[in-house]
């Protein structure tokens, strides 16, 4: 089915009015409010001087051109009235009238039932690097499990959830505020060129619309409503992440956060989650267990130590302990090179990283 | 009447033959110098004059035309003070002329007639000797080492009277006693450095294979401590490398001692360095740092702080091993084969991997990229250096460098043997067809090097530079075939990729 003509006008029109969205936000009035509003009234609302010629416009509009761009842009349209439309979408009155789909349009199709597997993962732009690595190992245990991961390729946190799931193949469905043929930001091309290729890239906004300010926490609606549990993984007091938590909570879906070192305050905002009664999300496997029921999935563990030779898995029970140094290791240098042997091994064998400073972590 | 004077200016690492034709004649008197010279040429006619009426001798009162050929050449510096004094002295008839044919002689007057101390005497003398030149008269400060060139006949004088004296066919003097070197004990030992168990393994692999060196940690931790110990394992230098590297300090003016150089280079420039501070360059092209480093270790602290220009010149000394400048009159090559040390911090702040680390994922990946390139192609090996912890400290015994070199030496002689008949020495220089055929992996270490490759932890340049590394430290271990610890041990002191979405995008 394609995309109604009801549906491609509203877009349309959407996109007109988006300099005068952003215009409406700076008086402080609410987004989610003006997005509900029906076209007639949204026009009446924003439009202002240039009322006449917008409603003169949104009458003209021409659903066969809109059509024509999409096929070139190779855009798939699901409009709110096709069955593929993810449901649990459809329960916020605000939803967007048209997902445009880049890429393969199978994924988004796996939200259509109400109880799809499907969990948001955001967190900071400028995350630390057990962040990073916990968002990672989060995406990649629960795509892994079947469960679609949902993000906005931001950087940091959003891009190392992405770059998770794409790990093991995905699913992952990404979220963007200006067209879904867009990269943004613009060095995250190759990941979204990598997304087009074998997931999705969605955005309700038409292709080539380039984002205004407000379309970021639009596009957060949007990942909070798709998700049945949205995870927030470092976020300061102020971040927008915690945008997507509120969105989420007003939906009546689960948040769960991430706890991080109290006295960080890039993981101020997801600590405080956790003490308003967000769930404690430590790995995929609480992850799993919050957003399908216990037990009903088992986040895909590694091979376990006990695989390993004797003297490789007193190694890595070292490295646990905190000796996560060379030097902390060995004391001597026929000693290091031993030890730098174990951990290469180890790391190949994915039970150890690198991380910066020279320290070697569990991956979780 | 015309008198010739044989000489040489130094003309980059080399000195060419110069003849000082110096004529007299009736006329008003006067002094000119013709024949390119630069300012210390034309202000020589002063030091010659007053020497001379000051060691004893006539200034003839004559018109006098000093020549110094050939004459396209440009000429530097106070060397020709001595010729020309010289060809006066015959030119005027109050030397015989016959005495300057075995002669050649170099050397700056001071206004008393003494002879001053100059740069560059051994590649003057081995010029000489290229010359088929019997005899080179020098300042006696300079003549052992004029010396250290075989078939030369070398006087050091001190004054202008004894050049004289010997011109007029008087005993060349003694050498005079070797200046006492330097104790032998002041090199810094490895000894000093603790709590850096891997760091000092990745200095002796460094050292063994000729790989260069990237270590990186906060400041603070001792990297500067650790390259500054580099020279200390190292193989000594070969005759001929002592050689090479004494004639270039001599021409920097750095050589104060008078015997060969025994001790490798060690070379620190400051981060504020110009491109032609570190290669090389001036109008008059004077060796830089790349080349006082050569046979030695070029040590780059705070590489990212390194002007980019100045770092890109780094490109064709780490390449070829020499850097070529050309200039409008000529074109100068210096030897630049050095070992590359370099330090960073992990990230701007230098706190990376620890809670107090305030950079972002951008920060990070932009202090990333200013080392990205062509530089850190060149880098077999990096470290880290995290801040060792107290506990460590006191645990640790440091290693002496004595030991440490026998290893490194032994393993040097294993390199030599597998590359007989290569033209190479040392396996950071093996290319990647000589990598295949020479370097022979067990099973286990396959094993290895597959896991990381399928693993998208190597990719094809990174998987040549773990087997050179891998070679080493088999070599180290006296061990014919690369085994599954070496390419570990390799793999751990592999280059970082900067973290950045956990390797996407």
């Amino acid at each position: 089915m394609i995309a109604c003509e009801d549906c491609l006008r509203r877009t349309a029109l959407v996109a007109r009015l988006a300099p005068h969205v952003e215009h409406a936000r700076r008086e402080r009035r609410r987004l989610r409010e003006l997005l509900a509003l029906s076209d007639d009234d949204l026009i009446a609302a924003l439009a202002g001087d240039r009322r006449g010629a917008i409603r003169q416009a949104h009458e003209d509009f021409d659903a066969a051109h809109a059509r024509e761009r999409l096929d070139a842009a190779a855009i798939d349209a699901v409009c709110r009235h096709d069955e593929r439309y993810p449901l649990r979408l459809l329960e916020a009155d605000d939803a967007p009238a048209i997902l445009h789909v880049a890429g393969d349009p199978g994924h988004l199709e796996m939200l259509a039932a109400r109880d799809a597997p499907a969990v948001a993962i955001v967190g900071a732009r400028r995350a630390g690097t057990d962040g990073l690595q916990v968002a990672h190992a989060l995406a990649r245990g629960l795509a892994a499990a079947g469960v679609t991961v949902i993000s906005g390729m931001a950087l940091g946190i959003d891009s190392a959830a992405h770059a998770g799931a794409l790990a093991v193949g995905g699913p992952t469905i990404t979220v963007l505020a200006g067209g879904a043929d867009v990269a943004y930001p613009a060095s995250k091309r190759s990941l979204h060129r990598e997304l087009v290729r074998t997931q999705a890239a969605i955005s309700e906004m038409p292709p080539g619309f380039k984002p205004f300010r407000w379309c970021f926490p639009a596009r957060n609606r949007t990942i909070a409503g798709l998700a049945s549990m949205t995870i927030v993984v470092e976020a300061t007091e102020r971040s927008g992440s915690l945008i997507t938590a509120d969105l989420a909570q007003e939906l009546g879906r689960a948040v769960g956060a991430v706890p991080g070192p109290v006295t960080a305050p890039r993981c101020a905002g997801s600590n405080a989650l956790l003490r308003d009664g967000a769930f404690v999300i430590r790995n995929a496997q609480d992850a799993l267990d919050e957003a399908l029921g216990i037990g009903v999935a088992t986040a895909l563990t590694g091979r376990g130590p006990g695989e390993l030779e004797p003297e490789l898995r007193g190694l890595l029970r070292r490295v646990e302990d905190g000796r996560d140094t060379v030097s902390s290791l060995a004391s001597s240098p026929a000693e290091a090179q031993h030890a730098l042997a174990g951990l290469s091994e180890l790391e190949l064998l994915g039970f150890l990283r690198r991380a910066p400073g020279g320290r070697y972590v569990r991956v979780l | 009447m015309l008198a010739h004077v044989t000489t040489f200016t130094l003309d980059g690492l080399a000195s060419r033959r110069i003849t000082v034709e110096v004529d007299l004649r009736r006329g008003l008197p006067a002094f000119t110098i013709v024949g390119r010279g630069d300012a210390a040429v034309r202000e020589s006619r002063e030091r010659v004059h007053t020497a001379l009426v000051n060691a004893g001798f006539d200034f003839p009162q004559r018109r006098i035309t000093v020549n110094l050929a050939p004459a396209h050449l440009r000429k530097g510096g106070p060397g020709f003070d001595l010729a020309t004094a010289c060809g006066v002295l015959v030119a005027s008839e109050q030397l015989p002329a016959a005495a300057l044919d075995r002669w050649a002689v170099f050397g700056e007057l001071s206004l008393g007639g003494e002879l001053r101390h100059c740069r560059g005497v051994l590649s003057v003398a081995e010029g000489a000797r290229g010359a088929g030149i019997a005899g080179l008269i020098v300042p006696r400060e300079c003549a052992r080492e004029a010396a250290l060139v075989d078939g030369l006949e070398v006087a050091g004088v001190t004054r202008l009277q004894e050049v004289a004296a010997i011109l007029r066919g008087a005993p060349v003097p003694e050498l005079p006693p070797p200046v006492a070197a330097p104790a032998a004990g002041s090199e810094p030992d490895l000894a000093d450095v603790r709590g850096h168990p891997g760091a000092v393994s990745a200095l002796t692999i460094a050292a063994a294979g000729a790989h260069n060196l990237l270590l990186s940690g906060p400041p603070g931790t001792g990297k500067t401590m650790l390259a500054r110990r580099m020279t200390s394992i190292l193989p000594p230098l070969t005759n001929q490398e002592a050689i090479a590297v004494t004639r270039i300090h001599s021409i920097a003016g750095r050589h104060v001692a008078d015997e060969l150089v025994r001790r490798r280079p060690f070379r620190a420039p400051h981060h504020t360095i110009s491109p032609a501070g570190l290669v090389g360059g001036g109008s008059v092209p004077q060796p830089g740092e790349a080349t006082l480093a050569h046979h030695g270790v070029l040590f780059l602290d705070e590489l990212s702080e390194f002007s980019r220009s100045a770092l890109e010149s780094l490109r064709q000394p780490l390449e070829d091993g020499a850097v070529t400048i050309v200039r409008a009159q000529r074109t100068v090559m210096f030897p630049t084969r050095f070992q590359l040390v370099a330090s960073t911090n992990p990230c701007p702040c230098g706190m990376a991997g620890d809670d107090r680390c305030r950079c972002s994922e951008a920060d990070i990946a932009r202090h990333g990229r200013k080392l990205s390139g062509p530089l850190l192609d060149r880098m077999d090996l990096h470290v880290q250096m995290p801040r060792p912890k107290a506990e460590d400290l006191e645990r640790h015994e440091g290693t002496p460098s004595d030991g440490i070199r026998a290893a490194v030496l032994e393993a040097r002689e294993r390199q030599a043997h597998r590359l007989a008949g290569t033209g190479l020495t040392t396996n950071a220089e093996m290319t990647p067809r000589l990598l295949r055929e020479l370097v022979h992996a067990d099973a286990e270490a396959t094993r290895l090097l597959r896991l990381s490759y399928s693993e998208g932890t190597l990719s094809a340049r990174g998987h040549g530079r773990i087997l050179r590394v891998a070679r080493t430290v088999a070599d180290l271990d006296g061990c014919p075939r690369v085994g599954a610890k070496h390419v570990g041990v390799a793999l751990g002191m592999r280059q970082e990729r900067v973290l950045e979405g956990a390797g996407a995008a």
